[in-house]
């Protein structure tokens, strides 16, 4: 019971500051709204018992890239900014995506109704002291399963990285 | 859906309504905490520059913060015109809020803590207090108005160089536990006997600077240079306003404090708590506790008003109370060595507290005696030093402390044996980073010349 009412909660949260984000005129209102969203979805996933996910979720997107976020929009003169052109002229293709999105997740459902075994799995409920620290859980799973697509992603974004040093070299 | 959402908050009061005491309990102290913290730190700095400080209200100034607090309340509160009025009202609560969400993670000494046991433990405190950051930058923003801005973009600046110093320290000290959990953390300095700040010292050093830097106090106190932007982010803000401002930059300080001194300080330990022979040390503190109070009944008839004497007697008093109450563990097992069972929790509850609350109390008296004897940095050498030294140090050291503790399980050290290959990865590391500043300087120094050169060429 206290798990589903925590659930609607923090997914309520996280709808409807998404949907003020995007239809904020103000550009630093849309940042506390993205802010907001991000820490519902923290909420979530300490919901589900994922607390290393909610604190990296935490750490990582409110505390490292929203601070850059606010930071770069508090450098940019936005009143000059808002007089040229947007890039908001995409609207028929965000439609399009949207509502393909939107009728992917509908058949997940329905199948998943309709024929067990498919559609969306189906977990087996565990008891909250029977799950693994998830600290342990996600690194044992990062340094021993999933080693080959964790370094590649590593080294992906040490390259950004290089890049990025090497771009803002070049400018000076 | 009305009552099944009463009767999830039922549920939820009765499974955890200690913890809601215990926060409910912390966030009324802390203010008053706070204000005798501000109280030192005005009598350390007023002793470190010969005079004597706040002596008006109170025998020696000791009612002082109640007075500041009245005042604070009172005072008219001010909002800007042009303030963002909503961002406003929000940017001083998200500071403090932050501040006080995590002080639950925090566990001071082995009974008292209000989050208890979760697995994240030290990564919960290090990441909510991080959002503090929000209060700053939002607030600057919505004052609308230059100076603000100025210090919020500062403070956001300085706090993104150096996380990633301090996140490199945690790290280093971490690989020796390899837990997360603050309790796990004590429990794994207790067992090797000896402190992380010995076995990691460019670590120590490493957060205790980045640490100074992220609670912007001196001497990396920019973001409210008072010589160059008024008061920074604060400046628009008055009243209860600042005040929480206020609140929130000394929360920080404990939380900082309190991380530094449960992951390098071994938290709740007593000095040598594995040492049988040196037991004697536990009655220091009883002791200490009780020569203040003789100290404050001795001062009494020099007070000049019959309200500050006995204002001094009850502080005299307190004193002896908290002394009986630290001494009473230690001194029954000695009359009656049967009850040394019953009364050891009691024992690690009340001496693991004072030892914490005197670990902290020392790292933010090394804080206030920074600030009075530093001068204050300047940007840009702020940034070297975060970016050209510290985060290169914390990086290297942290491989170096992984080597050392790959050799250390190789020769079987423990405890103060692993001091053999620690110490030299320590050195190493000081070095190599030594060695990349000479270098960049020296590089710096070269393109300045040539710079030079050009200009009086052209």
């Amino acid at each position: 019971m206290l798990d589903k009412v925590l659930f609607y909660f923090f997914a309520g949260i996280a709808v409807a500051s998404a949907v003020l984000m995007v239809t904020r005129r103000n550009v630093v209102h849309s940042a506390i709204f993205l802010i907001t969203a991000l820490l519902a979805t923290a909420g979530i996933f300490l919901q589900l018992r994922a607390e290393f996910l909610f604190i990296v979720q935490i750490i990582l997107y409110v505390g490292g890239i929203m601070v850059l976020f606010v930071f770069v929009i508090m450098l940019v003169n936005l009143d000059v900014a808002l007089q040229q052109i947007q890039f908001a002229r995409q609207k028929w293709v965000a439609l399009i995506v949207a509502l393909a999105l939107a009728g992917q997740v509908g058949v997940m459902f329905w199948t998943s109704g309709k024929m067990p075994g498919q559609g969306l799995p189906v977990l087996a409920a565990a008891a909250a002291e029977h799950l693994p620290p998830n600290s342990e859980a996600v690194a044992k799973s990062l340094f021993s399963t999933y080693l080959l697509p964790f370094e590649i992603a590593s080294v992906l974004l040490l390259v950004a990285m290089i890049g990025a040093v090497v771009m803002a070299k070049k400018r000076t | 859906m009305m009552n099944a959402a009463l009767q999830a908050t039922l549920e939820f009061l009765k499974l955890y309504w200690a913890p809601l005491l215990c926060g409910v309990a912390v966030v009324a102290i802390l203010p008053l905490v706070v204000g005798y913290i501000v109280l030192v730190e005005r009598k350390i700095m007023a002793d470190m520059q010969a005079r004597l400080g706040p002596m008006r209200v109170g025998p020696h100034g000791l009612l002082q913060p109640i007075a500041d607090a009245v005042k604070l309340l009172i005072k008219e509160d001010i909002i800007p015109e042009n303030a963002d009025k909503l961002v406003f009202w929000l940017a001083p609560v998200l500071s403090v809020g932050a501040g006080l969400l995590s002080l639950a993670g925090l566990a001071i000494g082995p009974a008292f803590q209000i989050a208890q046991d979760i697995n994240i433990g030290i990564l919960f405190v290090v990441g909510i207090s991080a959002l503090g950051i929000f209060g700053i930058v939002l607030g600057g923003w919505a004052s609308n108005s230059h100076y603000s801005l100025m210090g919020a973009l500062r403070s956001s600046a300085q706090l993104v160089s150096y996380e990633t110093a301090a996140g490199m320290a945690l790290v280093s000290a971490l690989l020796f536990t390899g837990t997360l959990n603050i309790k796990s953390i004590v429990e794994a300095q207790s067992k090797e006997g000896i402190w992380f700040v010995l076995l990691a010292p460019v670590a120590f050093f490493t957060y205790l600077v980045a640490s100074i830097a992220e609670t912007n106090r001196a001497p990396f106190d920019l973001p409210e240079a008072e010589s160059e932007l008024v008061a920074g982010y604060m400046t628009e803000f008055s009243g209860f306003r600042w005040s929480l401002y206020f609140l929130a930059e000394y929360t920080n300080m404990i939380v900082v404090a309190s991380v530094a001194t449960t992951l390098f300080l071994g938290g709740w330990l007593r000095p040598f708590s594995g040492v049988p022979w040196l037991n004697f040390l536990d009655f220091v503190p009883p002791l200490l506790l009780s020569a203040i109070g003789a100290y404050c009944v001795l001062r009494m008839p020099k007070q000049p008003t019959r309200v500050q004497q006995l204002f001094m007697l009850a502080m005299a008093g307190l004193c002896f109370v908290v002394a009986l109450v630290l001494a009473a563990p230690v001194v029954l097992p000695v009359i009656k060595p049967s009850l040394r069972a019953a009364v050891a929790p009691f024992y690690a509850g009340i001496h693991g507290g004072f030892w914490f609350i005197f670990k902290v109390s020392l790292y933010i008296y090394f804080f206030m005696w920074l600030r009075f004897t530093i001068p204050r940095y300047r940007f840009d050498q702020l940034m070297r030093l975060g970016w050209h030294f510290l985060i290169p140090l914390s990086i290297i050291n942290v491989l170096l402390v992984g080597v050392a503790l790959i050799a250390g399980a190789y020769f079987h050290l423990q405890g103060w044996g692993l001091l053999l290959v620690t110490t030299p990865a320590a050195v190493v590391a000081l070095v190599a980073a030594f060695l990349i500043l000479a270098v960049e300087k020296e590089r710096d120094a070269r393109q300045e010349q040539t710079a030079a050169s050009d200009f009086y060429a052209g």
